[in-house]
């Protein structure tokens, strides 16, 4: 496949100018000594902390936070979709569960997480707890939301078929959602990324948060840096896999 | 074929759309069903798949009245809502697929009747590529896929401008007589009605009435010009004007 550059620089070209221009101001600012190193370290430094600690980030905290996210993912992508589908088909459920799921995000993260560490010790589930509590919400509400605006005709005209709810689902109702499941499964990796930080720094001993933490109490705010980028590249590499996804799925669902 | 009794419907705590309607569809006939919008064409389709069911009166198909209408006549509403995500031979085969028969089996069968409905190079193009007079042609087709020998269709070609419209017309006599299927026909253009029908039926609040078309078949579009034509046509607004 050939990457059109024209169009590339056209989509990105004004974001990137302005990156560089971001970067440079701010190289500019800390060198001169406006901000002191250790409150805002200049992008070179980050860089150079970046390129030292790589060995160690790489090898040992990236693979750990990326292992939580992944699992956290999997287990709310099952589970909210799970339950999606299931206040779809039992307006029971429904009733019971979706007050629930509003309070579950009303409740701030950091205070309630201490109380995972207490249950899952500081073991890896803690971390996941965390993640699933946050990334399990889009997913469950897209995916409900989704399959009720698939359209009444067309399910009134599979019904003159003799087709059953089941049925139905399949063949319509279920396509005509999977637009909004994969939107809110992209916000949903995204906070994957988020609720792991969290989960590790209340209490972990390895983890891109924990590293970051352990740096911010060392007063080496390049080393934290270093890890909020390979953090947040993450997060834009997970988010571009499923827009990826997306595409591939979509391609006949919405034309044009 | 299908037979329609004293039939009332209301919605909830309105007075009722119609009122003990009366419809008789013999096997094989074309039969039209005109009215003024609001007059409840659309719901007494609703009514006859077994959407809704009667208030009053009674609704029997092939001389059945028990059990659930779902799933016992083929229905064409008004939009063709075709499924975007499948090609026209998925589209096709939708019928097939719910009534679990093994639609693998009848693709040959099906490839004939594509190209019987000029739908042969389109077979695996996609809806948004289609033109609106071939968009209802696969409509159409999906509904004979259901396999059911009455077919009720809801103005399937309202929404297309006149020029496909009368091509829909002369392509529809064309294919009349080896589609061997009873049509239920709902539309408010006369000059349709009359074209196609074997019968017409003038859907009023209270009652239903009814007009024979004793032109000979097989008809071509040319036939409009005719001075039958042109009486039953007037036959028949003089009837509306009476009915308002």
């Amino acid at each position: 496949m050939k990457i059109n550059w024209k169009k590339w620089l056209g989509d990105y070209g004004l974001f990137l100018l302005a990156s560089i221009l971001i970067l440079s101001g701010w190289e500019w600012i800390v060198r001169k000594g406006m901000i002191p190193s250790f409150i805002l370290p200049s992008p070179s430094a980050i860089w150079l902390s970046l390129i030292e600690n790589l060995q160690l980030l790489l090898a040992e905290h990236l693979p750990a936070t990326l292992k939580e996210v992944l699992i956290g993912f999997g287990i709310s992508l099952a589970g909210g979709l799970l339950v999606g589908v299931g206040m779809h088909f039992s307006r029971a459920l429904e009733k019971v569960l979706y007050p629930f799921l509003v309070i579950s995000q009303t409740i701030p993260m950091i205070a309630i997480s201490p109380i995972f560490i207490m249950w899952f010790g500081y073991t890896i589930w803690s971390k996941i707890a965390v993640t699933i509590l946050i990334a399990i919400f889009p997913i469950v509400v897209s995916t409900y939301d989704g399959l009720k605006t698939g359209g009444k005709e067309y399910k009134e005209l599979l019904l003159t078929m003799g087709a059953t709810r089941w049925t139905i689902f399949k063949k319509i109702q279920l396509p005509m959602a999977l637009p909004s499941i994969l939107s809110g499964l992209k916000m949903s990796v995204v906070y994957c990324v988020v609720g792991a930080t969290i989960g590790e720094w209340l209490g972990a001993s390895v983890g891109l948060g924990y590293f970051s933490r352990r740096m911010s109490g060392n007063l080496q705010a390049d080393a934290v840096f270093a890890a909020i980028f390979l953090l947040s590249l993450m997060g834009i590499v997970l988010f571009l896999l499923i827009s990826f996804i997306e595409k591939q799925l979509l391609k006949n669902i919405i034309r044009n | 074929m299908l037979t329609i009794e004293n039939l009332t419907y209301a919605f909830e705590d309105n007075r009722p759309i119609f009122q003990n309607i009366s419809i008789d569809v013999k096997a094989g006939e074309f039969v039209s069903v005109i009215g003024a919008s609001g007059s409840g064409k659309s719901t007494l389709f609703k009514l006859i798949t077994g959407l809704l069911d009667p208030d009053q009166g009674e609704i029997k198909i092939n001389g059945n009245n028990s059990g659930s209408r779902l799933g016992k006549v083929g229905y064409m509403p008004q939009k063709d809502l075709l499924l975007s995500w499948r090609s026209v031979l998925e589209n096709v085969l939708l019928p097939l697929e719910v009534s679990k028969k093994k639609s693998q089996l009848k693709i040959p069968e099906i490839r004939e009747w594509l190209t019987r409905f000029g739908l042969a190079e389109v077979e695996k193009a996609y809806p948004d590529e289609l033109s609106g007079g071939m968009r209802q042609r696969v409509a159409f087709l999906r509904t004979i896929m259901t396999g059911k020998d009455i077919l009720l269709l809801d103005e399937p070609f309202g929404a297309l401008d006149s020029l496909t419209k009368r091509n829909m017309h002369s392509w529809l006599l064309g294919l009349w007589g080896e589609l061997q299927k009873t049509v239920l026909f709902i539309t408010h253009d006369l000059e349709e009605a009359i074209l196609l029908s074997d019968r017409i039926y003038l859907l009023g609040q209270e009652t239903s009435r009814e007009i024979k078309v004793s032109l000979p078949r097989p008809r071509k579009k040319e036939l409009i010009y005719q001075s039958e034509f042109v009486t039953i046509r007037k036959e028949l607004e003089r009837l509306i004007q009476n009915e308002n």
